[in-house]
Formats: structure tokens, C-alpha cells, sequence
């Protein structure tokens, strides 16, 4: 009979911890993007896809937990921050995951190898990528402190300076962009041209990758601004 | 006045019965609420939680339950028009009783949510309107309590809302929470303490000390107030000192330590919870088993006789059987159910709920103990402290009014005729 109870049923599933779960879970798939390429550039195909499958496996259960997470949050639920910019956020947060996805499936579909001179910053790009995404995930996991203190004061000034770091490894990870493209450039006439083309595509999803961790937190700031 | 001659015994017997299943039933059911915030957010364990509720149940209905038993007892039926006929009075508070209880059982059992204040003053309202005559309920006095079941839940809240506005302030969006809980919590500490012991004394004491020539004015009161206020903080002050900062959990979370500080403020806001409940939900069995008792020893109806102590033992003693029985059932249910509650939040919505609801029995106003304690919770909702709030339940509160009125009601009346035709 408690089920029915009027003053335990005003206790709605807080968001905030499924929030940062799927954030994290989001954020593992793009972290293993660092030991795809390393087995990409070690030319082990075998390990390749079955990071490929993690990636894959990671992203889907980031899904799961989008859908679960919209199920449970009904018009008539009284939350701390507006709903539209909390599912708003959840859509970001996924849209990592996603991304990561893509950049392991087209690069395993079309066996796309890396031009020895260009391996050692693939990986230093791929890495500020991922590290961006990581900051963004710091970023999330303030959520709960937020919560604790009612959305105001000290703890929004520690989530700010979350913010810009990750604003500023989204900016190191452009910089990097750029001098990928450049080098790219150079090398292209000696290569073929579509896995030049593709090779383009994926620089500029990995690009994507930071972008969007920066969306994240854009995202972020804007739910603390009121 | 042949029938209360002839069958007082009876009469008795039958009232102290069904004050007993009333009393019953708020155990059962309604205290679960009011110890459910404590279990969730763990500041009490479930053994813990009774013991709390057993004791200060008893204290609040012994202590401040006087005005709220008195305006069940008399308040609600002009006494002075039932002067002829106190045979009708004593029916009417049996089915009462009978008709709130038997209301609260089917209610519970099917899962609707009912609140027994609602309930009782439903059926008293209905055999004397119905029953005996429109002219005997003081519309007056029903015209305050309902009043009152809306002012209580949105005062409740607005206290709830400042109290969390200034933990945030003074301890949450500071450089060190956790010196600054230590620091200002004893004053909540002592508001709890302040405020239940001047209600007792200004308003409840009366009824305890009768004949004593002890009969504190609003100074004294609330210098005493305040000493007790001051020996409840230092107490407190004291539990505090074995919290210790772990800095394991709280880099996980900032704030783990911290709200184990709050944790041991939420021991006294339970305390304060279930004095509150108890001073006014007693007040709902005990109050209609007054008056049957009142008629039949006095063989009238009069307006001034005391409320024999035993009376309010068969009260006390009936929510301990509840809790003992079903309760404790419960409120392991709520507590499982509402664990998004910290104990920084758990202690606002605490203190909101039983300040008002000890106003409320300080002035004589039967309120819903739950539906407060809902007014309050929302109050640190809106001060954006609480991860999700169902609004749907503002409606169902609201069915509960509109379902539980009348049933009361029409039980009542249902009863009042049936006793009038055995004993009549």
C-alpha cells in the first residue's frame, strides 16, 4: 500500500545520476579511439575490430541509457534545471559516443592505413580529442555537487573553469587539426586519391569529437545560467 | 439520558475499542510518513526511527495534544445545543471513530491515500449535520480547518524554501562546508528545541498541569524555551564531534562529509517530526474517545471536564501497536522509496513540516501531517534542492479531499443510525 503512498510518490528517479553515467559511458567509447589507432598504426587488424566492437558495444549501451533516461523524465516532473535543456544536454553527451562510432567503423570498413609520417600526430591529435572529451566528463560530474548546493554559488565558479580548460583543449585540438590537414596536404599527390578523401573525412570527424565535447559544456553553461 | 445510564458501560467499551483501531490505524499508516524522510536519507535506521516515533509520539500527544483533542472533543459539535441529548453525542463520536477507521483500513488496503485528520473530521462533520441537525456543527470552526489544510502545507513550505536558502548561504556555498556546517547547525539545533518547548508550554502544558500552580506567562516561556533550545544544541554539538571529514568519500563527492553532520541534525528534526505528529494526529483517535468517555462518567454533556490521562495512554498505546504491527512495514517502504533525499535537504523539509504542524496544534487546528510535510518538500524543491519532484501528487492530494470528505461522511452517518437503533 506505501506503493501508493502521496508522499513517496513525490519522489521522482533523479536525472542527474543517470546523466553522468551515460556521460561516462559516452566518454569510455571515445577514449578507446586512443588504442584503435595505436593497433591501426601497428597494422593488427585483428585488435582493430575487436576495438572496433568495444567502441560499438560502448555506443549502444550509451543508447540504452539516452532512452531510459527520456523515458523517465515526464512533463510532470519538477526538476532543479529546465527539462528541455537537460534532454537538450543528454542529446550532446550522446552525440560523442556516435561520432567515435563512425570514426572506428569507416576506418576498419575501408582498411584505411595512416601515411608513416603523418602516424606520430595522429596519435598526439587523437589524444587532445579524447582528452577534451575527458574534460567535458569532469565537467558532467559536477552535476551532483551542482545539485547539492542548489545550482548556485561557489560550485558554479568550479564548473566554470571546467568549462574553459575545456574550451582551451578544444582550441589545442583545432591548432592540431590544422597542421594535420597541412601535412596531409603536402603528401597527398603520392597517395590515392579516395583514401585521401576519406582520410580528410576522418581528420575532420575527429575534429568533431573535441567539438562537440565543447558543445557538452556549452550546453553545460547554459543550464547554470539563470 | 437513560441510554447512557443503562449502557455507559458498553458505550465505554465500545469507544475505547475503536479509539484503540483508530489509533491503530495512525500508526499503521500515517506516522510512516512522518519517520520515512529520516529512514531515506539514512540518518536513522529503521529501529532507530520507531524508538524515536514511540517516544516522542507519546510526548507530543501527551504534552501539546491538548487544543487539537479539545477542538475534535468539542470544537467541531456546539456542545451547548447537544446538552439535551448527549446520548446522540456519544453515538456519533462511536461511528466517528468506527466510520474513520474503517475508511482508513479499506483505503489502505485498496492504496489510495487518505489522511486521517480528513477522515475523522469528514465523519464528525457528517452524523452531526446528517444525523442530528445542521444547527450543531460549528461552521465556523470547520470553515478554519479547512482553511487550515491549505495554509499548512503552503506555510510549511515557504519556511522549508528560507531554511534551505540559508543552509545554502551560510554552509553549502562556502570555502569550508564542512566547518561551517559544524558551525551553524547547533542553531537550527536550537530553533528545534526553542520551538517545540515553547508550543508545549504556551499552549499544551495547560492540559498537562491542570491543577499545578506552574503557569508559565510568554517571558517565561520563552526563557525556559530557550535554555532547553541551548541544552539541545550543546547535545548536538556534542553527536558532531565524532563526525569526522573522510576524505575518501568526498572525492567522490565534495559534500559526503558534511551531510553526515546534517545527518545528525535530522536525528532531532525526527524527533521534532514525530512530537509534531504526534500532537496532532493523537488527537484524531483520542479527541471523539474523550467525549464518549466525558459523557458517560460525567452523565452529561459539559464543556470543561478533563481528559482523563488513560485516555491518552489507549492513544499512545494504539499508534505503538500500529507501528509495531504494520508500520514499521512502511516505513521501510518510504525510506527505500525517497533515498534521493540528503539529509541537508531531509532536515529543511523536517523542521518546515514540524514547525507548522506544531503551530497548528498549538492553535487547536487538526492538519494533515502528511500533506505538510508534502508542502514542505516542495518548498526545498523550489529552492532547486531536489533532484525530481512528481507534481502529479498535488493532484492526488487533492482526489484524496474530495474522495475522503464524504466517505468519512457518509460512514458516519451510516453507523450514527445503526448504533441509534441497537441502543436508541
Amino acid at each position: 500500500m506505501a506503493l501508493n503512498n502521496p508522499f513517496s510518490n513525490l519522489f521522482g528517479r533523479s536525472p542527474i545520476k543517470p546523466m553522468q553515467e551515460h556521460m561516462a559511458v559516452a566518454i569510455q567509447a571515445t577514449g578507446e579511439l586512443q588504442r584503435f589507432f595505436e593497433s591501426v598504426i601497428a597494422d593488427d587488424w585483428e585488435q582493430v575490430e575487436s576495438v572496433q566492437q568495444r567502441i560499438t558495444e560502448l555506443e549502444r549501451e550509451a543508447d540504452a541509457l539516452k532512452k531510459q533516461l527520456r523515458l523517465h523524465l515526464p512533463k510532470s516532473l519538477f526538476l532543479p534545471v529546465p527539462r528541455t535543456d537537460l534532454l537538450e544536454l543528454l542529446s550532446m553527451q550522446d552525440r560523442i559516443a556516435n561520432k567515435a562510432k563512425d570514426i572506428a567503423g569507416i576506418m576498419l570498413g575501408r582498411k584505411m592505413t595512416i601515411p608513416a609520417s603523418m602516424q606520430q600526430m595522429t596519435l598526439e591529435y587523437v589524444g587532445a580529442a579524447v582528452k577534451a572529451a575527458e574534460q567535458a566528463l569532469t565537467a558532467i560530474n559536477e552535476l551532483d555537487e551542482l545539485l547539492e548546493t542548489g545550482f548556485s554559488g561557489r560550485e558554479l565558479g568550479i564548473v566554470e573553469n571546467m568549462i574553459q580548460e575545456l574550451d582551451a583543449l578544444e582550441r589545442k585540438t583545432d591548432k592540431l587539426e590544422v597542421e594535420m590537414r597541412a601535412t596531409l596536404f603536402s603528401l597527398e599527390a603520392d597517395l590515392p586519391p579516395v583514401d585521401v578523401m576519406f582520410l580528410y573525412k576522418v581528420i575532420d570527424w575527429i575534429g568533431d569529437l573535441a567539438n562537440r565535447a565543447q558543445d557538452v559544456g556549452g550546453r553545460l553553461e547554459l543550464l547554470l545560467a539563470r | 439520558m437513560t441510554v447512557i445510564a443503562e449502557y455507559g458501560q458498553t458505550l465505554l467499551i465500545l469507544a475505547c475499542i475503536f479509539g484503540l483501531f483508530m489509533a491503530w490505524g495512525v500508526g499503521a499508516n500515517d506516522v510512516a510518513n512522518a519517520m520515512g524522510t529520516s529512514v531515506g536519507s539514512r540518518a536513522l535506521t529503521i529501529k532507530q526511527a520507531i524508538l524515536v516515533a514511540m517516544v516522542f509520539e507519546f510526548l507530543g500527544a501527551y504534552l501539546a495534544g491538548g487544543e487539537v483533542t479539545s477542538t475534535i472533543r468539542k470544537g467541531i459539535v456546539d456542545s451547548g445545543v447537544m446538552a439535551e441529548n448527549p446520548d446522540l453525542l456519544v453515538f456519533g463520536m462511536l461511528s466517528a471513530l468506527l466510520a474513520a477507521g474503517t475508511w482508513l483500513l479499506i483505503a489502505s488496503i485498496l492504496g489510495w491515500p487518505v489522511s486521517t485528520t480528513h477522515s475523522i473530521v469528514g465523519a464528525i462533520v457528517g452524523f452531526a449535520a446528517v444525523g442530528i441537525s445542521v444547527d450543531v456543527v460549528s461552521w465556523d470552526k470547520v470553515g478554519a480547518i479547512i482553511a487550515s489544510w491549505v495554509v499548512s502545507p503552503v506555510l510549511a513550505g515557504t519556511i522549508s524554501f528560507w531554511l534551505f536558502r540559508s543552509v545554502q548561504k551560510l554552509i553549502l556555498n562556502t570555502e569550508d562546508p564542512f566547518i561551517n556546517a559544524k558551525r551553524y547547525i547547533p542553531l537550527y539545533m536550537f530553533a528545534v528545541g526553542f520551538l517545540i518547548s515553547m508550543v508545549t508550554l504556551l499552549k499544551g502544558l495547560k492540559y498537562v498541569l491542570k491543577d499545578a500552580a506552574f503557569h508559565p506567562n510568554f517571558f517565561e516561556s520563552a526563557l525556559i524555551s530557550a535554555a532547553i533550545g541551548i541544552v539541545v544544541a550543546l547535545i548536538g554539538i556534542q553527536m558532531m564531534r565524532n563526525v569526522k571529514q573522510d576524505e575518501a568519500a568526498d572525492s567522490v563527492n565534495r559534500f559526503t562529509s558534511v551531510e553526515r553532520v546534517f545527518g545528525i541534525l535530522m536525528i532531532f528534526t525526527a524527533c521534532a517530526m514525530a512530537f509534531a505528529h504526534g500532537s496532532n494526529d493523537v488527537a484524531n483517535a483520542v479527541g471523539p474517545l474523550a467525549a464518549v468517555v466525558s459523557v458517560v462518567s460525567t452523565q452529561s454533556v459539559s464543556a470543561e471536564a478533563a481528559v482523563p490521562a488513560w485516555v491518552l495512554l489507549i492513544g499512545a498505546a494504539g499508534i505503538v501497536i500500529g507501528l509495531a504491527t504494520y508500520g514499521w512495514k512502511v516505513i521501510a517502504t518510504i525510506g527505500s522509496k525517497i533515498t534521493e533525499l540528503t539529509p541537508s535537504r531531509g532536515f529543511a523539509a523536517e523542521l518546515g513540516a514540524a514547525g507548522t504542524v506544531v503551530l497548528a496544534s498549538g492553535t487547536g487546528l487538526p492538519v494533515s501531517t502528511t500533506q505538510t510535510l508534502v508542502g514542505a518538500v516542495l518548498g526545498v524543491g523550489l529552492a532547486r534542492g531536489i533532484g525530481a519532484l512528481n507534481l502529479r501528487v498535488i493532484g492526488t492530494i487533492f482526489m484524496s479531499w474530495i474522495i475522503t470528505l464524504p466517505a468519512g461522511a457518509g460512514l458516519a452517518i451510516l453507523f450514527f443510525f445503526f448504533f441509534k437503533g441497537v441502543f436508541g
